[in-house]
């Protein structure tokens, strides 16, 4: 059979969207639609998690990353700044803390300043209760990403814009606050959302801790619903809800990675 | 270093047996050298030759290895130098413009004054006007780095550097990544300046520009100069044959 690329590549398409409709069907044919329905959209089920689900869980893992996130944020830029300063052993330490956080699961994290601290010093709990333990644990964590992150950034501000700001009479100091640091914020703006994200889904850690009602964040919601209800309809819906949170953001990352394509 | 330690009767800048090594490799090898008030003094030479190192020594954005740097009777190799209100009064431009982006034009002419010259800043802002009208190009206060041309950046650049009020100005091949049809403009309001009687020391390759607006002529090769003097007879009557190998492959 003489077939010229062209028909060949056409074919080999055909085949693909053929091999994809047979296995539509055999979903379609063999699911059983009524049991799914009543597992993860259960009509009567699914209206007694609001507004909780919102007010509540949605609110306080809003409020986890958020407060995380700053913390990571602040404390990833004072590491990023140790790791490159000229003084050694600001350096070791630096690398030595981004080692172990980045290293350690989060989990052991959380665990450790919830369950951990009060064993090791007796009467001694961290301020802020659960979002004290969150902010803390999750913003070390974070940080210690997000401190190689800001460090590339600085890094990759042009050393010229350095040696302009000093050649004016600012000290390195001013240079690094107001001309460095906001460059290097903008380069970095990308991967520092990715890492929201992560933290977003990391929050969830903090079931282990046990958290009263109050505290509840989405997927300890989710699990509370799980057990009371025996279906899946709840974490279902905890599920889209994270996605609320994190399918924008990575939208917002896609527009700001092809804005700096562009620009470049 | 106090104001009062600033003595304009001396060299603007005078360099007396400098040495500068990046780790095994000798960049220059013992160069003396000034530079007077109100002159404009050009340094040309092959690339290596240690032109632009020798100027970035003179506000130590490259640490000297050894020898002494004296800007207007101050020495700038001095270990307590205040190097900072020292840098403030050398205006500076450099080859790649280097403004800051992400600040207003209007911005990267006021953010040196006030955060160091402690300038208030409606008068920054009125001493930024006066010298972008004089780069011509009053009418882009507002405009980001990005959105000007190359020949606008650099003029930018140097009404930046003119806006700190600086005794002389450094200029690090200010043309060289330029169109060539930029660098007209540029010249201009080096020309201009010169004129004023700014003392300015120009790292080029723009001999046009040396012959016509520079008092002296230094040329360097090998990390060492050659020979300099009178910018119209050098140029026109090299005593030595290194010079003359160079100028007959520019000119």
């Amino acid at each position: 059979m003489a077939t010229s690329p062209r028909q060949r590549a056409q074919f080999s398409r055909g085949v693909q969207y053929a091999v994809l409709a047979v296995l539509l069907l055999v979903i379609v044919l063999t699911a059983d639609w009524g049991t799914l329905k009543d597992q993860f959209f259960n009509g009567e089920i699914l209206p007694q998690l609001f507004p909780t689900i919102f007010t509540t869980a949605l609110k306080n893992t809003v409020l986890y990353t958020a407060c995380a996130f700053v913390f990571g944020l602040l404390l990833g830029l004072g590491l990023a700044l140790m790791r490159l300063s000229s003084v050694g052993p600001y350096r070791w330490l630096a690398t030595t803390f981004i080692e172990f956080f980045r290293g350690v699961p989060a989990l052991i994290v959380f665990i450790g300043f919830y369950y951990g601290l009060p064993v090791a010093f007796p009467g001694r709990v961290l301020p802020g209760g659960t979002l004290g333990v969150v902010t803390v644990a999750l913003g070390l964590v974070g940080a210690a990403y997000m401190a190689e992150t800001i460090r590339a950034g600085i890094q990759a501000v042009p050393k010229g814009q350095m040696e302009a700001a000093r050649s004016l009479g600012m000290r390195h100091s001013r240079a690094m606050l107001s001309i460095v640091i906001p460059q290097a914020f903008r380069i970095i703006l990308p991967p520092l959302t990715n890492e929201l994200i992560l933290l977003t889904k990391d929050s969830s850690l903090v079931y282990v801790i046990g958290l009263s009602l109050a505290d509840s964040e989405l997927t300890d919601f989710g699990r509370r619903n799980l057990s009371q209800f025996v279906n899946l309809t709840p974490l279902f819906a905890v599920a889209l809800s994270y996605l609320i949170i994190t399918v924008p953001l990575s939208i917002v990352v896609r527009r700001m990675e092809a804005r700096a394509e562009r620009a470049r | 270093m106090s104001e009062t330690d600033i003595d304009r009767s001396a060299h603007a800048i005078d360099v007396q047996e400098l040495h500068k090594y990046f780790g095994e490799n000798q960049v220059l090898k013992g160069i003396d050298f000034e530079v007077d008030a109100g002159q404009v003094v050009c340094v040309i030479g092959p690339s290596g030759s240690g032109k632009s190192t020798l100027l970035r020594c003179v506000n130590r954005l490259e640490e000297p290895t050894s020898g002494k740097i004296f800007v207007e009777g101050v020495e700038v190799t001095d270990p307590d130098v205040d190097l900072d209100l020292l840098r403030s009064r050398i205006g500076m431009v450099f080859q790649q413009f280097n403004l800051f982006p992400h600040l207003t034009v209007m911005d990267n002419l006021t953010i040196a004054q006030t955060k160091v010259k402690k300038r208030r800043k409606d008068e920054a802002v009125q001493i930024a006007r006066s010298n972008l009208e004089k780069v011509g190009l009053a009418n882009r206060e507002d405009a980001y780095p990005a959105h000007l041309s190359g020949g606008q950046q650099q003029r930018i650049a140097i009404a930046r550097a003119l806006s700190m009020s600086p005794d002389l100005m450094l200029f690090d091949e200010p043309t060289s990544a330029l169109d060539p049809e930029l660098v007209g403009d540029v010249l201009g309001v080096m020309k201009d300046l010169a004129k004023e009687g700014m003392t300015m020391m120009v790292v080029t390759h723009e001999m046009g520009f040396a012959r016509e607006v520079g008092d002296k002529l230094v040329f360097m090769d090998g990390g060492v100069i050659v020979e300099q003097g009178d910018p119209v007879e050098v140029l026109a009557d090299p005593r030595e044959q290194r010079t003359q190998a160079f100028l007959s492959k520019v000119l």
